[in-house]
This record gives structure tokens, sequence and C-alpha cells, in this order.
């Protein structure tokens, strides 16, 4: 069943995009060519590996490539860094409230991602939110400039990722037994010292997690770099999308998709290697 | 044990290694520690018992550093430890659920407190290569504790808490998570360790087989209070209140008054307390009044003497064949009105008058076809239960009052040649010295 499941949702699609990659672009519908109208035999000949000669000729994709991993690996470690002493606290909080912290972390979810990216352009932008108030402050004389800069990004990816970081953490800690860390208090460790020897340790399982979850989705984000970011930003979902809709050229553009579900592959192999681990260490 | 040499509690010149000085620990409304004194001396195996939520695990945390006293001092080798953290205090803990991290090894859990107070990795190794030796763990040094068993695991535990060689090892529940036989051994072990290493061991248990078997003294504990702190066989055989008696070990308490008894051996009391007169109605005024105007036609003349009830001969007799050879002293306990009274010949005669308890340890009261010679205390009764332990046998015995007694045989025979069984009518009695008279 669950192979059915990937043939149907995963291999197949593939296939038909890496065959796209291996065409050509033409004026027509669909807007390559060969096709299966062409006969299987002309269709398999046409094919070759053009496209992808033509990515490691042009420096815009190699450099869109690392600078979406760039970009996705800093705002998985920002991340990292907001959501973990929020989970901690979620995890410390008394039991009555932790449905509801739970609760208001999912509750986001209920408005719609491209609403929830928009309201940061009304934030961040010029006159927006943010200046008003820093300059009602009087922290700043002039309006900052946020809104279309890679600042903006992280702020976004950080924004809207920030539940998938936060669940596998909490839900680590809170299945952590608090005498280990009075064990560790009891034979000599401070506060701190018990913090790093023994909670951070025992969530390094649900860190994995969390950071995979936000590190994969950033790494092919559209959404929050074409609105938050700016001409400079460059990121390979954004130029996948140009390559689709704008040149309409789309064996180069599936071939930029085939190359980035081959970098994707490593850290999901990691993820599920990391999630088996954990599974076989419950029981 | 109480006689062999090791008695610090009864030697003045000891100085105790923990002092609990008028300790009260509340949280919130709640009293969980409420005015407590108590000293525990070094190399003591001390025992706190009681039932869930008496208080003993909150003196164990004050113990460790987990909590302060809300008021009060307790020290620790004459120093008032109040506001000391737990990592800086000589004291070490063996946690309920053992604690262990499950993130490292045996080797390294053992190493772990050794590891924060020094850097010397050769006396590391010698210091855990040690304690697994002690603990008989050097197989599995290299396991992680989810792939040992739970005896293991509470040899692990152990070895870490005692790695730093504390003045004072806390042991919360330890065996808890143990099945039965498993916990016997172990019971000796950890007596054998304490023993081999010196030190101070306060264990925290409910299970008062496992503290009477460990401990060289037990705290019995109550809703934040000490009731009794004493030697296994001092809680046992002298408890100080019904609580402490009914607690430890299973027993019959009778609720009675005491009166002293004479010196001398003469007839009891009770036999005083047939009325010299015999008894019969009283009327009052509107009565007479009745008879002499109503019935007295019919009737004829009331009787001024009354009418004689019959004597309850069977006791009577009872009472002057058990009156005839019993030594002199101890009090009476009138319990119930057609029963003679129970003798307690080492109870004080200063009690008389009050209301008391008399607590019997089923062992130490005989069960009987026929009624014993030369018994202090007999009793009529009927088996109502019988539980059958394999080497013991409880009877729970009805007496005529409808109050249940308990008397245990050893199972000398087999249970097919038993010579008592259900709805039999039985003698119980024990000797003028067996039960524990406790004042209420």
């Amino acid at each position: 069943m669950p192979y059915v499941w990937l043939l149907a949702l995963f291999l197949i699609p593939f296939a038909v995009v890496f065959k796209i990659s291996l065409s050509d672009i033409a004026l027509a519908i669909p807007p390559y060519t060969p096709t299966a109208k062409d006969g299987i035999w002309n269709m398999l000949t046409g094919l070759d590996f053009e496209n992808f000669v033509f990515l490691t000729e042009d420096d815009l994709y190699w450099k869109a490539y690392l600078s979406s991993l760039q970009i996705a690996f800093f705002s998985t470690f920002l991340t990292l860094c907001v959501g973990y002493p929020m989970a901690y606290a979620m995890a410390r909080a008394p039991e009555q409230w932790r449905p509801t912290l739970l609760m208001l972390v999912i509750l986001p979810f209920w408005t719609s991602f491209l609403i929830r990216v928009y309201a940061w352009v009304g934030i961040l932008s010029g006159e927006g939110f943010l200046n008003q108030f820093l300059l009602w402050l009087g922290v700043i004389s002039t309006p900052l400039t946020i809104l279309n800069t890679n600042t903006a990004v992280y702020i976004g990816i950080v924004y809207t990722y920030l539940p998938f970081m936060i669940l596998p953490i909490y839900s680590a800690l809170d299945r952590m037994d608090g005498s280990l860390i009075e064990a560790a208090e009891d034979l000599g460790c401070s506060r701190l010292k018990a913090f790093w020897l023994v909670t951070v340790p025992l969530s390094k399982n649900g860190i994995i997690a969390g950071c995979f979850l936000v590190f994969i989705p950033a790494l092919g984000e559209f959404v929050i770099p074409s609105l938050l970011g700016g001409s400079g930003t460059l990121m390979i979902g954004k130029v996948l999308f140009e390559e689709f809709f704008s040149n309409r050229d789309w064996p180069v553009a599936s071939a930029v998709a085939v190359i980035l579900l081959l970098i994707l592959i490593v850290p999901i192999v990691l993820f599920q290697r990391n999630e088996q681990r954990q599974a076989e260490a419950e029981k | 044990m109480a006689e062999t040499a090791f008695a610090p509690w009864d030697d003045p010149e000891q100085k105790p290694l923990i002092r609990f000085r008028n300790v009260t620990k509340r949280f919130g409304d709640f009293t969980a520690i409420d005015d407590l004194t108590l000293d525990i001396f070094e190399r003591e195996f001390f025992a706190l018992l009681g039932p869930s939520g008496c208080g003993k695990t909150t003196m164990m945390r004050m113990l460790a550093g987990f909590e302060n006293p809300t008021s009060g001092a307790i020290e620790l080798a004459g120093q008032d430890i109040a506001g000391v953290p737990p990592n800086k205090r000589a004291v070490n803990m063996m946690f309920q659920s053992y604690a262990l991290f499950p993130h490292l090894s045996i080797w390294d859990n053992i190493a772990f407190g050794l590891r924060r107070e020094s850097s010397d990795k050769a006396a590391i190794a010698n210091r855990v290569e040690e304690m697994l030796k002690l603990t008989r763990l050097e197989k599995f040094a290299r396991r992680k504790p989810h792939q040992i068993s739970g005896g293991q695991r509470q040899r692990v535990a152990l070895a870490r808490s005692l790695a730093k060689a504390p003045k004072l090892l806390l042991l919360d529940e330890p065996l808890g998570a143990l099945d039965a036989k498993l916990r016997e051994t172990t019971q000796f072990e950890l007596m054998d360790i304490q023993e081999k290493t010196g030190t101070t061991f306060v264990i925290v248990t409910h299970d008062q087989e496992e503290a009477m078997t460990v401990a060289s003294r037990v705290a019995v504990m109550d809703e934040g209070r000490v009731m009794q702190v004493a030697t296994p066989q001092r809680i046992y055989e002298a408890p100080n209140s019904t609580y402490v008696a009914d607690f430890i070990g299973d027993v019959t308490l009778i609720e009675g008054t005491a009166r002293a008894r004479a010196q001398a051996p003469e007839a009891p009391d009770t036999a005083a307390q047939q009325p010299s007169a015999p008894r019969g109605p009283s009327p009052n005024a509107l009565g007479i009044w009745l008879h002499d105007k109503v019935l007295a036609p019919v009737i004829g003349a009331r009787a001024d003497i009354q009418r004689q009830l019959p004597p309850p001969d069977q006791s009577d007799t009872k009472l002057s064949a058990l009156s005839k050879d019993i030594p002199e002293g101890g009090i009476d306990i009138v319990w119930t009105d057609d029963q003679p009274p129970l003798i307690a010949l080492d109870a004080d005669a200063a009690l008389d008058g009050t209301q008391v308890t008399l607590a019997l340890r089923p062992e130490k009261v005989g069960i009987t076809k026929t009624r014993p010679e030369g018994a202090v205390n007999a009793l009529k009764g009927t088996v109502i239960d019988i539980a059958y332990l394999g080497n013991l046998s409880t009877y729970h015995v009805e007496l005529a009052g409808g109050v249940m007694i308990k008397a245990q045989t050893a199972n000398t025979r087999r249970v097919a040649r038993r010579e008592i069984t259900w709805e039999d009518e039985v003698w119980v009695s024990w000797s003028g010295t067996a039960g524990v008279v406790l004042s209420t």
C-alpha cells in the first residue's frame, strides 16, 4: 500500500518531470518536443541532457542553488534559536496550560499561508507597523528598509516554519523524565550544565526532526522570497517559477526541479534515518 | 540487632550526622512536614516508613536539596544545609524511577558524577570499575540502560549514586519496581553494600517488611509527623500508638476500659460488677401507682424483692478457674459486657479508668479446639475465615460479641490433616504479656 502511494504521488510525477527535462523547448502545446505523439521510439531517441548542460553554463542557476542552501540553512538555525526556548517553556509550563499553548502554536495554520505572508508586507514595509512603532519610540529617525531584503525573507521563513520546529522539540522535551535533571544536579551539575548534558542530548531527535522539517521546505521556498524578498534575493524556487511561467521553458524548469530534488534527497534520507533510529530506541 | 554494639542512638556522646530540628514544610495550604525533630547517626541504615502522602518523600527531597524547609533547620554533620543547592551537597540520591540517563552507557552513567568533580581519567576509570564490581555489573558496562533488566538498572542507579562516596545516600523506594523474589535478594544486597561502604543510608519506603528487613532504625510517619522512631524489634513488639501497631504487621485491636488489678490474686472484678442484690425491674412512681391501683387486686401485691436474672454461669466458672493461677499486677481491660475482661500483666496500673486498646499480634494468639489449660486469656469463638499463606495460616475468629480476632499458627501438618476448619467452635488464647496496651 505505501508503495502504491509512493508510485502514484511521487514516482510517476517525477518520471514525467524528468522526461520533460530531457526534451527540447518548442512553440507548441505542450511547449516541448518530442512527445508521445511522435511515437515511443522517436520520443526516446529525441531525449538528451542538453538542459542539464545548460544549467552548468549559466552561473545564475548554481548561484541560486547555493543562495537557497544558504538561506535555508541560516533560517533553519534562526528558527531553532527561536523555537527551542519556546518549546522548552511549553514543556515546563503547568500541565493545565499546555493544551492551550499547543493550540496557540498551531493557531496560525487556521489562516491562509499567503495572507499571513502578505501581512508581513504590511508590517515590514517603509510605512509599515514596525517602522511606525520604532519611529514613535524614537529609536530610529528614518524608516528602515526591511521589506524586499534577505532579512525579510529570513523573518518570513522563521515565522512560517516555527511550528514545525517547536512541535517535535516540544514532544521530545515533554517525554523527558523530570527526575533526570534532578539526578544530574544531585550528581554535581549546575542547572546550566544539567541542561547541556542531559536536556539537550535527550531532545536531540526533536531538534534534528525540527531542523529537517524547516530546512526541506525552506530550500524550495517560492512564495516568501517572491513576496518579501527583493531583486537581490536569489532562491531556486523563484528561478523555477520564472522559468515555467515567465519564460515558458518547461524543459529547463524541469531540469531545475530535478536537480533541486536530488539536492533534497540527501536531507530527506537523513531525516528518515533519524526517525527510524528514534523509533528503534523507543522500543 | 538492638543488642549488638551498633546503637549510636542510645549513646549520648554520639553526634548525629543529620539533625532535623523543628522542621516544617508547607506547600501552599498543605503541611507536608509538621514540626519534625529527628536525629540520624553515621553508618545507620535509617528507614522512613509510612503510607503515601505522609511526607517521607518530602523529607528525603529536603535532605537532597530539592526542597527547602519552610521553617526549622536541617543539619548535616553539624552544618545547616538550608539553601545549599543539591550539586553542592555531599549527599546523593537514588531515584525511585532510577533516573538513569538513557543516552549514556552504564559506564558513563556511573562516571557522570565523578566527571563533574575531577578530570583525572585514570582515577575515574578506577572508581567506575570498583563500582561495577561492587554491584556485579562488569558485563554490562557498555550497554545502554534500556538494554538491561529492571534489577540491573536498580544496581546501576545504586552504583551511580555511590560512586561519589557520599556522606549520606538517599534511597527513594529503591525496590519498588522489582518483583517480590528479586526484591528480597536485593534487600540483602543493599544491606551488604551498606556494610561494605559504611555509608549512611536513608531509605524511603511504604513497604513495612522492607523497612524492617534492612533498617537499623525505622521512623513510622503519618501526616507529616513521626509517630515512632525505634529499632524494628521495638516498633513491632512495643509500638507506642495504635497507628504504629496497625501500620506495622498484622494486628487485632480491642478497645476497652482499663482497671488496675489488685496485687493479690482474687476473684475478678467482673464478679463484683454483678450487683450483690438481685437485679430486676425497678418501676418508677407511675408504675408503682399503676400496680397498686390496677394490678394489685388481680395479681396480688407488688413484690419488693426484685426477680433475679439467671447468673451467667459459664463465664463465672471460667473466671474463677482463670483467677486461680494468674500472677498479680497489670490491668484488666473491660471491653464488653458478656465476656471476661482481658488481662495484660505488664501494663501500667496507672492506666486505671482510662480508655485503652489492646494490640494483639496474630502469631502470639493460640488457637485450639478445647480450652487450653493455664491460659491467662482465653475466649471462645467461631472460625470465619482461614488465610492460607503456605508456611502459616491466619484464622479469623469471631467472638461472641461480634469482635474479630486473628490467630496465626505454623502449618506443621498438611492442610488435609488440619484439625480446625471453617465454622468450628474454637478457643483463642494468649499469655498475659502477649498484647501491647496502648492508651487511646
